[in-house]
């Protein structure tokens, strides 16, 4: 299987956060994001929603041209639910997830970002193998 | 309007590059994570090259005093590392882990599927939970207070 459209894919990513950083001053961390739309502040929430809108409107288009990029189903609800939960209140006690500290926050040179990275990834790694694979 | 659009761009962009690089398919994510089984490295490639297409901004980021279009940048002050910080990237890790969703590919792939959006609600429901608790304790913090932005 090639690589070079996930390389191309990643580029992407990283030039998105790069178009935001460097003209808006904002770091593009999906978690902090959504997860301070909750305590909205004054000049805080239109860019926000305007980020979102961006994501849900590609995420929608590719839903309709291309839904196989989504995978087949995966786990119960019950179990998403509880995943997803975690993931909430994990990436806001952390204030970043994959794409604040490990996008973003690496190529600076956050060490808080750094140990949050490995930490996460270490941690769903211990998760993955004690479920007992990624099958 | 022109800095509304930018973020509107970056958010597009951002969700294609996702998309075109199979981290909305949460099987590729688990793939990754599961070191023991059939590895599947995609996801470290993505992580590279997005921190490379990054690289550039976080120069400019750290040698200029404002960005292009706005009069400061916001980015989170580099603060220690912490109990929470810790905690927290272990929760996210185990919940990532148990989904192969974060919340990037989560927020997408909930337009397709039913599990995304299951997955969605909890995340949104811990997130609520989190902006109460701190409303709720009010001025303790357990690091200086991080609110621009992640990091």
């Amino acid at each position: 299987m090639s690589l070079l459209l996930p390389l191309c894919g990643g580029l992407l990513i990283g030039l998105a956060a790069a178009l935001l950083l460097v003209l808006d001053g904002r770091i593009a961390g999906i978690s902090g994001i959504v997860g301070e739309l909750f305590a909205p502040r004054s000049g805080e929430v239109a860019w926000r929603l305007a980020f979102l809108a961006g994501m849900l409107t590609v995420g929608a288009g590719a839903a309709l041209l291309h839904p196989a990029v989504y995978g087949a189903a995966s786990h119960p609800a019950a179990h998403l639910v509880l995943a997803g939960g975690l993931v909430g209140i994990g990436t806001r006690l952390a204030n970043g997830c994959t794409s604040g500290h490990g996008v973003c926050g690496i190529p600076r040179g956050s060490v808080r970002s750094i140990v949050a990275t490995g930490l996460f990834m270490a941690a769903a790694m211990v998760t993955v193998a004690l479920a007992g694979g990624a099958a | 309007m022109k800095r509304l659009l930018v973020s509107l761009l970056s958010g597009a962009l951002f969700a294609l590059g996702l998309a075109l690089s199979g981290m909305t398919d949460p099987h590729k994510v688990l793939g990754f994570l599961d070191i023991a089984g059939h590895w599947d490295p995609t996801l470290a490639v993505v992580m590279g090259g997005a921190m490379l297409g990054f690289l550039p901004a976080a120069r400019f980021a750290r040698g200029s005093r404002r960005p292009l279009l706005a009069p400061r940048f916001h980015l989170a002050p580099y603060a220690r590392v912490d109990l929470a910080l810790v905690m927290g990237s272990l929760l996210f890790g185990i919940g990532w882990g148990l989904a192969g969703y974060c919340p990037g590919p989560a927020l997408l792939a909930a337009t397709a599927r039913p599990g995304a959006l299951s997955f969605l609600a909890g995340m949104l429901g811990g997130m609520g939970l989190f902006a109460a608790v701190r409303a709720a304790v009010g001025r303790w913090q357990p690091a200086p207070r991080l609110q621009e932005g992640d990091a």
